[in-house]
């Protein structure tokens, strides 16, 4: 008897739950507090991080992931300052006025960046891509790095001239990310993708032939086929969404004020030329990939 | 003298206080459940994160946008349950029965029986999943399947029907040994009385923590999503990355509990039913 009066609340309960949600969208946008000098005082980074919050007063908690892949990280150790990423979040972390030693990596898996709620870092680097879904949960900073998508397979495998040419092929990406919307929404496939927790998953598939080719972003595209996987290779790359140059930006909690300062940190170094300079140093392997239509 | 009998007025007095005490009784319960279910929901609604929860976790839109996804992998979850359900019940009476042999020359299939049972219970199921997932296509074994789906099955398989296993061995070592005295005074062999007398009531007596087993297989066909199969609850998360929402969590619980309940209630009327027969109406 008792347990069946439960069972009548419970749906009630949830029932109040359910009708009392029509989030109303927060009007915001991911171009909003974008490019620095629109309306920003010129304030340098460091002027503005006086004034900013941190987590930890005097130190700035960065977040990623673990494992912490190269050609972003180098040796799975963020803390070294080598690897795209680390050494664009140094450098951001300098410009803010905070030094190496002030600096403190926390580790932050993929799917836990977003949970409500307040962060336990300042903000996450982790390659992750701005979409304007996302900017109505999380503040993102402007872009650090412009992403292609890039086809890997195994030397000997299948030929693939263009896009159309993989819409037979069996193709795998990460979960959560923009490689994988690039396979449903412009390859569209035949057969479905399969779906891979982690880049790991993804590479031992291709090895074991479970897929004909798989799909990351350029840079770590590269690194798999010219470190991790003997025998493959980068057939060609291509822009997920015609038009629209897709970027990864750091990520803060909802209404951050670190925002406009990693934002300013970023413009002084797209214009002296350190995000150029890193860029060239961590990444300048991926440039001649041929360019799939 | 009429013979019909008509209940004395004490009886009927009784009768009524006995019907005020139950609807009393009644009252109250249901007095209590709803103070005490709605003091939660109101400490729920009125904390401070309210808003930003079920903007999290209730989003209609997003229920809506991630459910065909949902709807799709579920259906992979369901028939990776009953495929397996199948091979794990035959699995685990398979090694239950070798255990409990008796021949010495069966002594080498006991042994594996016992190894394969401390061994597949003591892995965990994910890593079982993983191994054989990604293992098995590794070995590039000719003729043999390549799919994570058919290698996901089999690793549940394993797992499961060494827990199988120990339920039916529980099973069959709770029927009294005065039914095998009996069955073997009315001359049948040793293989006769496992058939006739043994198996067929230890089973029955098994019946609800074989069920158990089952709802909790139900949910660990999600585990398959580590080897790249896109179950209800993979899909859930695949949403919930790209839309940083976590509603699609809430439509796959959902999924779930909408299979798991009927079990429940199927098991405890099973339970009941094989009870009212076995004591023959002395309940």
């Amino acid at each position: 008897m008792r347990l069946r009066r439960t069972a009548l609340a419970a749906p009630a309960l949830l029932a109040l739950a359910v009708t009392g949600c029509a989030p109303a969208d927060e009007e915001s946008d991911a171009a909003d507090e974008k490019s620095p000098g629109s309306g920003e005082t010129s304030q340098t980074a460091a002027e503005c991080a006086e004034s900013a919050a941190f987590r930890t007063e005097g130190r700035l908690s960065i977040g990623t992931d673990s494992p912490a892949y190269e050609p972003w990280f180098v040796d799975d150790d963020p803390t070294n300052g080598e690897g795209y990423e680390s050494a664009v979040a140094y450098a951001v972390a300098e410009r803010l006025g905070f030094a190496e030693d002030e600096v403190e990596w926390v580790t932050v898996p993929f799917n836990s960046v977003y949970k409500p709620g307040a962060k336990n870092f300042d903000f996450d680097i982790n390659q992750i891509s701005i979409t304007p879904e996302r900017a109505k949960v999380v503040d993102f900073s402007d872009g650090y790095y412009s992403a292609a998508q890039a086809v890997i397979t195994l030397e000997g495998g299948v030929e693939v001239a263009d896009i159309a040419a993989l819409t037979d092929l069996k193709l795998g990406a990460q979960t959560g990310t923009t490689s994988l919307t690039a396979i449903r929404d412009v390859i569209k496939p035949a057969t479905e993708p399969l779906v891979f927790e982690d880049t790991n998953a993804a590479k031992q598939a291709l090895l074991n032939g479970q897929v004909d080719a798989i799909l990351a972003d350029l840079p770590t595209a590269f690194y798999i086929s010219s470190v991790e996987i003997e025998g493959s290779a980068i057939v060609g790359q291509f822009q997920p969404e015609t038009g629209e140059q897709e970027e990864f930006g750091m990520l803060f909690e909802k209404g951050s004020d670190l925002v406009p300062c990693v934002n300013a940190a970023l413009a002084e170094m797209r214009d002296d030329g350190t995000l150029a300079e890193i860029e060239q140093e961590w990444l300048s392997d991926v440039v001649d990939v041929p360019e799939l239509s | 003298m009429s013979g019909a009998w008509t209940p004395s007025p004490r009886e009927l007095e009784r009768q009524q206080v006995r019907r005020s005490m139950r609807r009393r009784s009644t009252l109250l319960a249901t007095a209590a459940v709803v103070v005490v279910f709605g003091l939660l929901a109101a400490g729920v609604v009125s904390s401070p994160g309210w808003d930003r929860f079920t903007e999290t976790f209730f989003a209609w839109e997003h229920a809506k946008a991630s459910f065909p996804a949902i709807l799709g992998g579920f259906w992979l979850n369901v028939r990776l349950f009953l495929i397996c359900e199948v091979l794990i019940l035959v699995v685990g009476l398979a090694v239950a029965l070798a255990r409990g042999s008796r021949s010495p020359l069966l002594a080498p299939v006991r042994l594996l029986a016992v190894v394969y049972v401390d061994l597949f219970r003591g892995v965990p199921t994910l890593l079982l999943v993983l191994m054989l997932g990604f293992g098995m296509p590794a070995l590039q074994l000719q003729g043999m399947p390549n799919s994570g789906f058919f290698w996901a099955g089999v690793a549940l398989v394993l797992s499961y029907g060494a827990y199988v296993a120990e339920v039916f061995r529980a099973g069959i070592d709770s029927i009294h040994p005065s039914q095998v005295n009996s069955a073997s005074a009315l001359a049948l062999s040793r293989g006769q009385t496992l058939r006739f007398v043994v198996v067929p009531q230890a089973v029955r007596r098994v019946g609800p923590p074989l069920l158990n087993d089952f709802v909790s297989l139900q949910k660990d066909t999600s585990l398959v999503s580590a080897v790249a199969v896109f179950d209800a609850v993979f899909a859930a998360r695949d949403y919930t990355a790209y839309n940083f929402n976590y509603t699609p969590y809430v439509v796959v619980s959902l999924f779930f509990v909408a299979l798991t309940i009927p079990m429940a209630r199927a098991t405890d009327w099973l339970g009941r039913r094989a009870l009212e027969r076995e004591r023959a109406g002395a309940l």
